[in-house]
């Protein structure tokens, strides 16, 4: 019953959102929904076992209404509702235009999320994926930047062409099964011809490639993070990215393990590229939001890299930083999103001196920012760490490439910490005051996760430890 | 039979309700009626209850397919002349003819829907265009409604000569009228083959092709579309490039069901040509347009090319995807265009704003355009999925589907264009008056697209009881 609940109080109350007419009532409903969903989704990760859901719904076609919650999923779903409430009380005083539509859809995209990670049936999967997809297209581009109708629409027209192939590719291996079912172990046993998982592989990979994003199918990202507001890039980077992660781990690996294995140098490689030439660019850029949307296509990059190496620590290494990267990168765009608010730039150039006008915050920032770079401590450390070492023993020489984008990393963060907290205050610093006590809050609840995972991952390995084990299972 | 003769009474009687009423909003209300009648007395006969039983020789046959077709075809017209009745009243001199017209249109849907004859078909087919040419023209004194109708009238005398033709041709060398030729064999295996078709039987064929691709508006085939869709009052435009259209398509797919192994293996070739360029010039086309009713007229070409595959496939998925299709892109277009007339400019930048001014307007059109590209959720997603999947299942032409997709994709933009009008541009949308009960009627229609969307079963179950 917990699965189905996940789905529909986010659908439920984002609907009835949209009706209400008053504003601060449509934000506490918002807030009180998503924090039902939270404690739903601690009540799964406290339940043993996988949980599931099923109920009829397409007879005709061999397709159910079934959903499974293992660990993986219990841990996405965990990370996307923790993610809902910390946005909106980080943006708890930030002022929409028909806020009531803002935080209905914001809702909604709560509810798609969490159908893609929970759905057990390919076509009610793909469902969920497009469906995640239109109310975050309205998001950004009614309440986004300048030149958001443009950037929201090459969004929108990239990842449905990837939905699009991969409906193809549903739509093959469907008819291969041998019940002809969308279910999704009928999948994993379709036991497709070498050639054909080959085809099926590329039809899926695209859709996936775009979502996460990987290299060079990456270019709608960073300005589709730089436009949209910034609760929408949150929840974009923080949880979205991993709809395309979260899917080749559950749909592409175990179906087509032999077109998997055959394009694994090939998708590294892409990956690694990425790696280094996002870090490359992170370099160079002078606006907050751009800079972390590019590190996060070099976070991403290695992320894929380490499913493809296709070993159980890289896999483990994955779940892991699935989580983490969510936690830290929206602790990142929090602190863009208040900088922003109060100063009204982005631009490094027309920053600095903050931690003299702000303490508290640069303090949080500087710990999100060094779990950023994967120091010991922080929770990506440990992560990252368990990737490089899959990676390494796939081949050493791509991890050592691989490994120059840590240096890299440490390069911008450091870098953009440098500007914007330390140095003199600069004509738009100079009458900056600390942040709210809401954004205090939630940073450090955020920082305190940071710690903890890094301190003791254990829990977050042995929950997601039956899927990871699952898969290696079946070779 | 029973909606023939209803709806040729029916005819009538709107006819001279005409000249008898002289109050023409009461119109609309007989109109209305009739429709409910005439879906009623198709049921009954769906059902086996029939009012007049005809010997028609076997130059009909009526089975359920067909007749759950019509059932979907008049449905649509039913919520059409309900949202859009006051249209239709305004859009010239004559409404009691207008009304009537669309019920001999209906006439030659229904014989479409169980022709049994080359001739029945010819029939079918005339019946449905003759009152078609009038009411393109309907806008008297509109210079492009006066070309439109000239064009269409035109082309259309010459493609019902290319369709005799073919008959003729098909008559001289089978000497039978019949759907399935004669030539074609079925083996103790069950497969079916062509022992004996003659070139003249071969190029009837051909003829019979061309001629059914100008009717439901297939390349190279679409030039009178745009035209034709543009220059007639909007009102008659959404009928045409709906109702009509679809039922073209199941006349072809009937037609073709039984002619088509007489082309051999060169047919799959023919038709992924036709599939093709109709998607190619459809989609590509209708990106470059400015206005939304020109917008839409490529756009049918585009969802034509996507029905096209329910021929190529020609299995028991597409007959369930080409009922879907109908249906899904009936109800949106339908939607869409009901809006479109109420707009007082029909360009792109008339749309701006129109989700501040009318939100309701705004949301309905945005589920219709969704349904259109094919978004889960609503009809269109089943419809393309159907037709997507009858083509897999037959196992060849993946490619097809990939580049069908591919144009897929391409259809976002254009229908995507109208949502960021109505959302995320600053403007005054000017809208001519808009009744309460027009917006529960579109409201209506978006809550059925969806229905369907997410349940496909509530509409197909009934084609299997």
């Amino acid at each position: 019953m917990i699965p189905l609940l996940l789905i529909l109080i986010p659908l439920l109350s984002g609907l009835a959102v949209f009706l209400l007419k008053d504003s601060p009532a449509s934000k506490a409903l918002a807030l009180v929904s998503s924090l039902a969903t939270l404690v739903l989704s601690l009540m799964a990760v406290f339940t043993k076992g996988a949980l599931t859901y099923d109920a009829a719904w397409l007879p005709g076609l061999g397709s159910r209404f079934s959903l499974l919650q293992d660990g993986m999923s219990k841990m996405l779903s965990l990370l996307t509702a923790i993610s809902f409430p910390v946005v909106f009380v980080a943006t708890y005083k930030n002022v929409y235009q028909r806020s009531s539509a803002f935080y209905g859809l914001m809702l909604l995209t709560q509810a798609g999320l969490l159908g893609v990670f929970l759905a057990s049936d390919a076509l009610l999967f793909y469902f969920f994926w497009e469906l995640a997809l239109i109310p975050v297209y309205f998001l950004c581009s009614i309440w986004g930047g300048e030149k958001r109708i443009a950037v929201t629409f090459k969004f929108f027209v990239y990842t449905f062409i990837g939905s699009l192939l991969m409906l193809v590719g549903l739509l093959y291996v469907y008819a291969q099964t041998a019940d002809h079912s969308f279910a999704m172990q009928s999948f994993y046993h379709a036991n497709l011809p070498a050639h054909a998982q080959n085809g099926v592989f590329a039809l899926f990979f695209i859709a996936f490639a775009i979502k996460m994003p990987i290299f060079p199918f990456h270019t709608w990202q960073p300005d589709a993070y730089e436009q949209s507001p910034t609760a929408v890039t949150m929840i974009l980077s923080g949880v979205m990215v991993k709809m395309g992660i979260f899917a080749v781990i559950r749909w592409l690996l175990p179906m087509v393990p032999q077109g998997f294995h055959g394009h694994s140098m090939f998708v590294i490689l892409l990956s690694v590229t990425g790696m280094i030439y996002a870090s490359l660019i992170a370099i160079r850029q002078d606006d907050i939001k751009r800079l972390i949307a590019y590190s996060s296509i070099a976070h991403i990059g290695l992320m894929c890299a380490a499913i493809f190496v296709q070993n159980q620590i890289g896999l483990e290494g994955v779940m892991i930083q699935m989580f983490n990267h969510g936690i830290n990168v929206i602790g990142l765009w929090i602190v863009a999103d208040v900088i922003e608010q109060q100063l009204g730039t982005r631009k490094f150039s027309e920053l600095g001196g903050l931690a003299q006008k702000a303490p508290v915050l640069a303090i949080l920032f500087v710990i999100m920012a060094l779990a950023n770079v994967a120091l010991p401590l922080t929770n990506a450390f440990v992560g990252e760490f368990l990737m490089f070492n899959g990676l390494f023993q796939y081949n050493g020489w791509i991890a050592a490439v691989a490994g120059i984008s840590i240096i890299l990393a440490a390069v911008y963060t450091l870098n953009t910490i440098q500007k914007i907290f330390y140095g003199n205050t600069v004509e738009k610093t100079v009458h900056a005051v600390e942040v709210s006590g809401n954004v205090q809050w939630v940073l450090s609840i955020l920082v305190l996760i940071v710690l903890v995972m890094g301190v003791y991952p254990q829990p977050m390995i042995e929950l997601t430890k039956d899927t990871v084990s699952a898969i290696f299972a079946n070779r | 039979m029973n909606a023939i003769i209803v709806s040729t009474l029916l005819g009538v009687v709107m006819m001279f309700s005409g000249i008898l009423l002289k109050n023409k909003s009461t119109l609309k209300y007989i109109a209305v009626g009739g429709l409910f009648l005439l879906l009623i007395a198709n049921l009954f006969q769906t059902y086996g209850v029939y009012t007049v039983v005809v010997n028609s020789h076997d130059l009909l046959r009526f089975q359920k397919f067909g007749l759950f077709f019509n059932s979907i075809a008049i449905s649509a017209t039913l919520i059409y002349v309900i949202l859009s009745g006051r249209d239709i009243e305004n859009a010239g001199n004559y409404p009691a003819e207008y009304f009537a017209l669309i019920f001999f249109v209906l006439c030659g849907v229904s014989i479409l829907c169980g022709f049994n004859s080359l001739l029945m078909l010819f029939l079918g087919i005339e019946i449905l265009s003759i009152p078609l040419y009038i009411l393109t023209g309907s806008d008297k004194r509109n210079l492009k409604s006066n070309e439109a109708s000239l064009k269409y009238f035109l082309m259309g005398a010459f493609t019902a000569g290319i369709m005799l033709m073919g008959i003729a041709l098909i008559y001289g060398a089978t000497g039978s009228f019949g759907i399935s030729s004669p030539s074609i064999v079925t083996t103790p295996t069950g497969s079916t083959a062509v022992p004996k078709a003659s070139y003249l039987e071969i190029a009837g064929v051909l003829l019979l092709f061309v001629a059914m691709c100008f009717k439901v508006s297939a390349a190279p085939f679409h030039f009178w579309t745009p035209d034709v869709y543009d220059g007639a009052p909007s009102v008659f435009t959404s009928f045409m490039a709906t109702i009509v259209k679809a039922a073209g398509f199941f006349a072809f797919i009937r037609l073709l069901e039984g002619q088509s192994p007489i082309l051999g293996p060169t047919w799959k070739i023919l038709l992924s040509f036709v599939i093709i360029a109709t998607l190619l010039i459809g989609n590509i086309t209708a990106v470059f347009q400015q206005s939304v009713k020109r917008m839409l007229a490529y756009s049918s070409i585009a969802q034509a090319g996507f029905m096209l595959f329910a021929l190529y496939s020609a299995n028991d998925i597409s007959k369930e995807g080409i009922l879907l299709y109908a249906a899904a892109y009936s109800l949106a277009t339908i939607g869409v265009f009901a809006v479109l007339i109420k707009m007082k400019d029909y360009t792109l930048d008339g749309f701006n704003g129109l989700a501040k001014s009318e939100p309701v307007l705004a949301l309905t059109t945005t589920i219709c355009l969704l349904s259109l590209s094919g978004i889960p959720l609503t009809a269109g997603f089943f419809a393309k999925y159907y037709m997507l999947a009858s083509v897999v299942k037959t196992g060849t032409g993946l490619w097809l589907v990939i580049v069908a997709v591919l144009f897929a994709a391409v259809s976002v933009y254009y229908y995507f264009r109208v949502i960021q009008a109505m959302y995320f541009r600053e403007g005054v949308a000017e809208t001519s008056e808009i009744t309460p009960g027009f917006k529960a009627g579109l409201v209506f229609v978006a809550a059925l697209i969806v229905l369907i969307g997410v349940l496909p079963s509530v509409l197909l179950n009934y084609f299997y009881f």
